[in-house]
């Protein structure tokens, strides 16, 4: 399996062996994400909806990938499953080549710390630390020691251009700066996978402009991104693009293709 | 840790009310306990000694410091006791052991006047043998104590308290002026050093006469004495003496072996063996109330953390979508309302001393600061926090990270 996946590096054949390789099978090397057939119920007030009614996807190593969909096509969901943050009722969840999707919780918190980046659209710093600090506080969970967590959490934001900024506090720093403080915070533990849910929600266009350049060239030293948006320009900047409607995969296509569409469809793809 | 106290310290006006609780709670603690402890002290090693000297024990019909209550039956027992006589001296004075010293007394709260105020005024008035200066260590600041001839003399002579000297000498030296009891005068020869006060009652009312002045005939009836001060040597020899002193008396009172004495031999151990039942349920009172305090202290700390949970939701689904485990969770709240409980406790004891300290200086009552209340109260307030801090401290921690996150 693995020798085919090598001759057809990046054709959409070697990705589905991938999902619908033998159930349980541990995926190959390169691939940052395998789900197979992912369901999520949730009950609500007795009805039951089911938010994901058998997702399959893959994500390589390095990839940049927009996950757009319209409200209530299950996005968050797989979003959620993504990041560890919930289980899947039913499939197999590889991340970083591990099974994730039958951990328990606190199992769950230490692949998020470990493997997982979170940008969020509100940010969520803490109001009352500093930027700094902010960018610490995955390394204390990890268990890093007060030096090196500095150390650390220093070079993480001049990553993102905020070197000079270590000691302000959320609140004396544009929205702008907040969000590239979050993905500091996203890179300083070196995650598999970059997970931001609407990382330009909060933004202008122009900050937002700003922000997808730092993603992108992210995603250029290597960094395999996932975005969750519903914005067909935000997620332009992305190589790839899946669409879910109604719990499943609608499309999911390169961005060569993905532009073309865009152009002949305009916002059908948004919800 | 570092972010619980972080979190603290910008919240400051919360974390005071969360201290209030634990803070008055413990401050009455370390109050009540201050007070009990230094009275303790005070009856210990003061009141009783002024009372009783060491290793001295008096010899009487019925104990002179009678603390808490007597119910009827004793009473009715001691009243029916033969008194102490004039002829039981010379024969408990043979049987004490060698280095024993032992002085007469007796004691009547008598009217006395002086010619410098108008108004008579009632003052304890002993007639004493020479020896009770001895055993008393009574000494006196201006003039002198009555010789040993004044004493077999009868003269007319008293040894008065400060207090004494005061009233009745408001402007002039006491020293060889008089003072009439029952009609009879009687020459000051001394001031005694001043003995203090406990509660408020100052020890310094009081004249001593030669046992054999005229005061005799006033304090008791013709023949009857109050009773005998006897001290040993040292502790070794106290209870042989205690011992000889019995078996006199039996012998002279003719008792039975099975009947008991009819008589007590008083020492100060006795007196405080009541003391310390008393301070047992004053301590058990002084920690039982400040309790009450606390559990509302726990109550208000769990409230505010609860708050504070449900205020920091968001917080806490970012901490867990970072990698918090739970363990973590809970450790930052606990370590939150801990903390807090603490600095209320360790603020409540500064505040409970300055109140004990305060009491002390303002009224008459005696107070300590004991060590081990400072801890039983710093301990008790961490554990506050701690036990009022779980709960809250496990919602948040079982909180789901994705309802959290959502929380705004």
């Amino acid at each position: 399996m693995t020798n085919e996946i090598e001759e057809a590096p990046l054709s959409t054949t070697a990705e589905r062996r991938a999902v619908t390789s033998v159930v349980g099978a541990t995926p190959g090397q390169e691939w940052a994400i395998v789900a197979r057939g992912l369901k999520r119920e949730y009950d609500m007030g007795g009805e039951i909806v089911r938010a994901l009614r058998g997702v399959d996807l893959a994500v390589r190593r390095n990839e940049y990938v927009a996950i757009m969909g319209p409200s209530g096509s299950g996005k968050s969901t797989l979003m959620n499953l993504i990041g560890c943050l919930d289980t899947p009722d039913a499939g197999e969840y590889w991340l970083n080549g591990t099974l994730v999707s039958d951990m328990s919780d606190d199992a769950l918190a230490r692949v998020r710390n470990k493997e997982i980046g979170f940008v969020f659209q509100t940010f969520n710093l803490l109001p009352r630390s500093t930027a700094l600090q902010n960018v610490e506080l995955p390394l204390v969970y990890a268990g890093v020691s007060g030096d090196e967590r500095r150390a650390r959490a220093t070079e993480a934001l001049q990553r993102v251009d905020l070197g000079e900024r270590l000691s302000h506090r959320p609140n004396e720093l544009s929205g702008g700066q907040r969000q590239r403080v979050a993905i500091a915070r996203a890179l300083v533990n070196r995650p598999a996978i970059l997970l931001a849910d609407e990382p330009t929600g909060n933004l202008d266009s122009r900050t937002s402009e700003d922000i997808m350049r730092v993603f992108s060239g992210l995603s250029d030293q290597g960094q395999t991104v996932i975005m969750v948006t519903h914005e067909p320009d935000i997620a332009a900047h992305a190589r790839r693009v899946i669409v879910l409607r109604d719990g499943v995969v609608e499309t999911d296509e390169r961005k060569e293709n993905f532009h073309e569409r865009l152009s002949i469809h305009g916002s059908s793809v948004v919800g | 840790m570092r972010l619980a106290l972080t979190q603290i310290r910008v919240q400051k006006l919360k974390s005071f009310f969360t201290l209030l609780g634990v803070m008055i709670g413990v401050m009455f603690l370390i109050a009540v306990v201050s007070i009990v402890e230094g009275m303790g002290n005070y009856m210990q090693d003061d009141l009783m000694g002024k009372l009783i000297p060491i290793n001295t024990f008096n010899l009487r019909t019925t104990p002179d410091v009678q603390l808490g209550n007597v119910d009827q039956a004793t009473w009715q027992e001691w009243r029916r006791r033969p008194r102490l006589k004039d002829e039981d001296v010379a024969p408990v004075l043979a049987a004490l052991p060698s280095g024993s010293t032992a002085a007469v007394l007796s004691q009547d709260n008598l009217m006395v006047e002086s010619r410098y105020v108008p108004k008579p005024k009632q003052v304890n008035a002993m007639n004493v043998t020479h020896e009770y200066f001895a055993i008393k260590k009574l000494g006196v600041t201006e003039g002198r104590v009555f010789t040993e001839q004044e004493d077999a003399f009868g003269s007319p002579v008293v040894v008065i308290g400060t207090d004494v000297a005061t009233y009745f000498f408001p402007s002039v030296d006491p020293i060889g002026r008089e003072l009439k009891i029952g009609h009879i005068p009687y020459t000051v020869i001394g001031i005694a050093e001043s003995q203090g006060s406990a509660f408020g009652m100052s020890f310094d009312k009081f004249l001593v006469a030669p046992y054999n002045s005229p005061l005799k005939r006033l304090t008791n009836r013709h023949g009857v004495i109050d009773g005998m001060m006897i001290q040993s040597p040292d502790e070794q020899s106290m209870l042989a003496t205690e011992d000889a002193v019995r078996s006199v008396m039996r012998t002279r009172r003719h008792l039975l072996p099975e009947q008991k004495d009819n008589f007590v031999l008083e020492t100060s151990d006795q007196d405080l063996e009541f003391w310390n039942k008393i301070k047992g349920y004053l301590v058990v009172a002084g920690i039982a109330l400040p309790m009450i305090g606390l559990v509302v202290g726990a109550i208000v700390i769990m409230n505010i953390m609860l708050v504070a949970v449900s205020e920091r939701t968001a917080e806490i689904g970012v901490r867990k979508a970072l990698g918090a485990r739970r363990r973590d969770i809970l450790a930052q709240f606990l370590v939150e309302s801990a903390t807090l409980s603490t600095v209320g406790s360790a603020i409540g004891v500064a505040a409970g001393a300055a109140v004990a300290a305060l009491i002390a200086a303002v009224s008459p009552l005696p107070t300590h600061v004991a060590l081990w209340s400072v801890l039983v109260a710093v301990l008790l307030g961490a554990g506050v926090g701690i036990v009022a801090g779980v709960y809250p401290a496990s919602r948040a921690a079982r909180l789901d990270p994705i309802t959290a996150l959502r929380a705004e």
